[in-house]
């Protein structure tokens, strides 16, 4: 038996290989290219629903055609977050953002933007899947009929989409089934489907595999790789070593309790690239993190 | 700054005003059912205003005869108060039938039964709510009277059209609404009190009653104004069974004529408008219609409070 | 002895045995009174169906044909359904037509798109009121203002018009409880993708909720078409011997027939009352078995 090493410190080394394979598993191209064109921009955003202050001092650039990672524990506003980058936001009553968000040098909250034209270019994909109680077609036709797409074929438009999303072969021969009636993770691979119909420029992923097994989650990660080459991605993940494994960039978030009032308010530790935060994190808080000391 | 590139560009391009109108339509129709309040309001008002202009307010509120006269002009007598008597009779007479039965099966379904009895009790109590008044009212007449009342009471003591019959009809009406009404709050009574209760070695008989009852009085209470309130407003059944006699009585096996009866008998005949008789109709349905609505309004103020209880 | 010895003594033993013996006596009492209270009201029930079918089936079998084509007639071996019947089924497919687009529009509108205010609240709460509102009082309403005001005549239109504005609350309700029931994330996947609400509305939430209103709706009209307080309110005819061809045109109604049959003092005019009540009766049992198989072969099991 080795000396001098506590069961904590076993299961830290553990820990830290499982990481360094998950980073040694990234294809070999993405470790050192720079991001070409900065997609969004954060300045110093607050958000804030009523008077309790969810998020603060938020800046950070996400690249194209990068996969982003928003890693961190419960409550410290991730998915606060991702939300403000398409506006769902603004469907929680009460929600208000400070600072500046902006997508391509636009002010995302400008006056004169439209949140439904904002949401066309910027899709999401949501942590339980949520396909539409209707056939698998109607699924993906949805989107491109409602945002006015005149698609030369929507058959063919439907096909592209469910294959991009790595579903076609799955589903091909019962499109017009009812999409409730596929498995979790067919369903979400639907959802993916569904909003890649409609051509976006980014996909935001909430936790889009918490809800799935473990062989749904391997699927959906390596479509990531693919999909990034047409779309940019932003990915709120509980799982470290899913962010190790796919994204090009990671932010990793934490909550403090603001005096007195025992509000917990997120904010954002580090933001670097995904090896660099997994190998050597400059702060402390995102090294005990990441070696499992907490969260 | 370089400019978007228009497929990037998120600024508003459509105006989008066909969905304007759609959500201006929804509006309206929403709006709708407060001109529905208005117009009830104002075709009561108009013509009881027109009404006291003829007869007198007075002897609306405190005559005790009510006997409208045939001709076009204030030839009869308006004393609102025979027909409220009526109306309160039968009110009464319902819960009187209506409570108990009503409670007792809401704790037996809540508390008692299960599953499978359930499923069989609940449509019943549904088909029961769901006969149409004037199908009850022949009941009444054809069974509730001369084989049920008549032969318990004496041929000669219970008329052919008595308040009791009513009463029996009504309460088999509203029966329903107590019931599930009940049954609802009961439930809402969570198990954690029940299961303190039986840990101390009580029966179900002393849980029902001495737990779940009590903390779902309120609901029950809720049941029984709104269930008040719908027996006021019966009319078929009422007209029916209890005949069109206005007057002063506490004998539930005379006839008698409540509020609603009244009106139905008035516009079954001839009558024509403008005319006091005409106008009568609506001086009572005002008053029906205040009746009802100061009901309703306890009844919902009394759920609501009972809602935050457990929430 | 001690004092846990004297617990178990044979004379503590019996005291607390006559407790329970009154206990458990106290309990199947209950038990009873329970039982008898909740089989009152099925018995009754059962009462009633039998004394409509003892009193009218032998009438409506006799020559249900005739019944059914006649019309009314002093004679009662010769009264017959036909201007009631058919007017009834004109007054509900009229009523259907003026209170469902209302009200399932009222429903989205409340539900999706008024902002939490004071004026929403008053609109709701007076949607509540009027649910509660006698059927009679929604009669005079009609008598005054469609009937008189409006200058309609005791016709299709004002009894119908009569019939949706009374049925519109319960239209309502039904509507919001089905539109409710939609889990929001459908909601959030259509607007993720760039849909308006109004698209997110008419192609996700409306179609999901169809079946939950629809049987909603089918219930508010069984229960419209038993109602015969409005329809005397405003003046129908029970006396009619034509059918409409014009929505000015009088029409009678079922339950107006049943009352005339059933205030006349032959016999034979109660007979023909109860076989009309089973007419109704069949008439409202068809129409709420169609609401509740839509409800269980259509309805979404998220």
């Amino acid at each position: 038996m080795p000396e001098g090493r506590t069961p904590v410190e076993e299961d830290e080394e553990r820990h830290e290989t499982r990481i360094a394979d998950a980073l040694k598993a990234r294809p070999v191209e993405d470790r050192a290219a720079a991001a070409a064109e900065t997609v969004f921009r954060l300045d110093d955003v607050h958000v804030y629903y009523d008077r309790f202050l969810a998020l603060r001092g938020v800046t950070l650039d996400v690249g194209k055609n990068d996969i982003t990672a928003f890693i961190g524990p419960s409550g410290c506003g991730k998915s606060t977050l991702i939300r403000c980058l398409n506006r769902m936001n603004d469907l929680i009553p009460g929600a208000r953002v400070e600072g500046k968000i902006e997508y391509h040098d636009q002010d995302l909250y400008g006056d004169g933007v439209d949140p439904v034209e904002v949401r066309r270019r910027i899709g999401m994909v949501f942590q339980k899947p949520n396909p539409f109680p209707k056939s698998i077609y109607e699924n993906i036709a949805f989107g491109p009929r409602v945002i006015g797409m005149k698609p030369r074929s929507m058959d063919d438009l439907v096909e592209q989409s469910l294959r991009h999303a790595a579903v076609w072969d799955e589903v091909k021969d019962k499109l017009k089934q009812n999409a409730l009636a596929l498995s979790g993770g067919q369903q979400q691979r639907l959802c993916i489907a569904r909003a890649i119909a409609v051509s976006p420029d980014v996909i935001l992923m909430d936790e889009p595999c918490s809800a799935l097994d473990p062989v749904s989650t391997a699927r959906i990660e390596d479509l990531m790789d693919e999909l990034k080459r047409d779309y940019t991605i932003v990915i709120v993940t509980h799982n470290m070593q899913q962010a190790a494994r796919v994204s090009d960039r990671t932010a990793f978030f934490t909550a403090e309790a603001a005096e007195g009032t025992g509000d917990r308010t997120g904010l954002l530790v580090e933001y670097d690239r995904t090896d660099a935060i997994f190998t050597h994190p400059t702060d402390k808080r995102t090294e005990d993190y990441i070696t499992g000391r907490f969260g | 700054m370089a400019s978007t590139p228009p497929e990037l560009s998120i600024t508003r391009r459509k105006a989008r005003t066909g969905e304007r109108l759609i959500v201006n339509a929804l509006f309206v129709c929403a709006v709708l059912s407060v001109a529905v309040t208005v117009g009830i309001i104002a075709v009561l008002l108009v013509d009881t205003v027109e009404f006291f202009r003829e007869s007198s307010l007075f002897e609306f509120l405190t005559g005790t005869v009510w006997a409208p006269g045939q001709g076009a002009g204030v030839d009869g007598l308006y004393g609102v108060w025979p027909l409220i008597n009526g109306t309160l009779m039968i009110g009464v007479g319902s819960i009187v039938v209506g409570l108990p039965l009503g409670v007792l099966t809401a704790i037996y379904l809540s508390e008692y039964a299960s599953p499978r009895v359930r499923r069989v009790l609940k449509p019943t109590l549904e088909i029961l709510a769901g006969i149409p008044t004037v199908v009850v009212g022949f009941f009444a007449l054809q069974f509730i009277t001369p084989d049920l009342l008549r032969p318990i009471f004496g041929a000669d003591r219970v008329f052919i059209f008595n308040a009791a019959a009513g009463s029996i009809a009504v309460g088999l009406m509203i029966l329903p609404i107590i019931a599930s009404i009940s049954e609802d709050a009961m439930r809402a009574v969570p198990s954690s009190l029940r299961e303190a209760a039986f840990g101390l070695g009580s029966t179900k008989r002393q849980v029902s009653l001495r737990v779940v009852v009590p903390a779902a009085l309120s609901g029950i209470a809720a049941s029984v104004i709104l269930a008040f309130s719908r027996a006021v407003g019966e009319t078929m059944a009422v007209t029916i069974a209890a005949g069109n006699s206005p007057k002063m009585t506490l004998n539930y096996f005379e006839s008698i004529q409540t509020l609603t009866a009244s009106i139905a008998q008035t516009v079954n005949g001839e009558v024509a408008a403008g005319t006091v008789r005409y106008n009568a109709l609506f001086a009572l349905g005002m008053t029906l219609f205040l009746m009802t609505l100061a009901m309703n309004l306890i009844s919902a103020r009394i759920v609501r409070r009972y809602r935050q209880v457990y929430s | 002895m001690t004092a846990a010895t004297d617990a178990l003594a044979p004379s503590t033993l019996r005291r607390g045995a006559s407790r329970t013996g009154a206990r458990i006596a106290l309990d199947i009492v209950f038990s009873v009174v329970l039982f008898v209270g909740t089989i009152v009201g099925v018995l009754a029930l059962v009462t009633l169906i039998w004394t409509i079918l003892d009193n009218g089936w032998e009438r409506l079998v006799a020559d249900p044909a005739a019944f059914l084509t006649s019309y009314v007639s002093r004679f009662p071996a010769r009264a017959g359904l036909k201007a009631a019947l058919v007017g009834s089924a004109y007054l509900m497919v009229l009523t259907a037509l003026f209170c469902f687009p209302v009200g399932v529009g009222a429903a989205v509108y409340l539900e999706e798109f008024a902002p939490r205010n004071r004026v929403t609240n008053f609109v709701e709460a007076n949607i509540a009121n009027l649910a509660g509102v006698p059927s009679v009082v929604y009669g005079l309403l009609g008598l005054g203002i469609f009937v008189r005001f409006l200058q309609m005549g005791p016709s299709l239109l004002a009894g119908a018009l009569t019939l949706a504005v009374m049925s519109l609350p319960v239209i309502i309700v039904a509507a919001r409880e089905a539109i409710r029931a939609v889990p929001q994330s459908i909601r959030l996947g259509a607007y993720a993708l760039g849909a308006t609400k109004w698209q997110t509305v008419r192609r996700q939430v409306l179609p999901a909720a169809l079946p939950g209103t629809m049987t909603g709706t089918i219930l508010a009209l069984s229960r419209a078409i038993g109602e015969t307080a409005p329809l005397l309110v405003i003046g129908l005819p029970i006396v009619i011997f034509s059918l409409p061809n014009d929505l000015r045109d009088p029409v009678s109604a079922l339950p107006l027939l049943i009352f005339d049959w059933t205030s006349r003092p032959q016999p034979a005019f109660a007979a023909a009352a109860a076989a009309a009540s089973i007419v109704l009766l069949a008439l409202l049992l068809a129409m709420n078995a169609v609401a509740i198989f839509l409800r269980n072969r259509y309805t979404i099991r998220w």
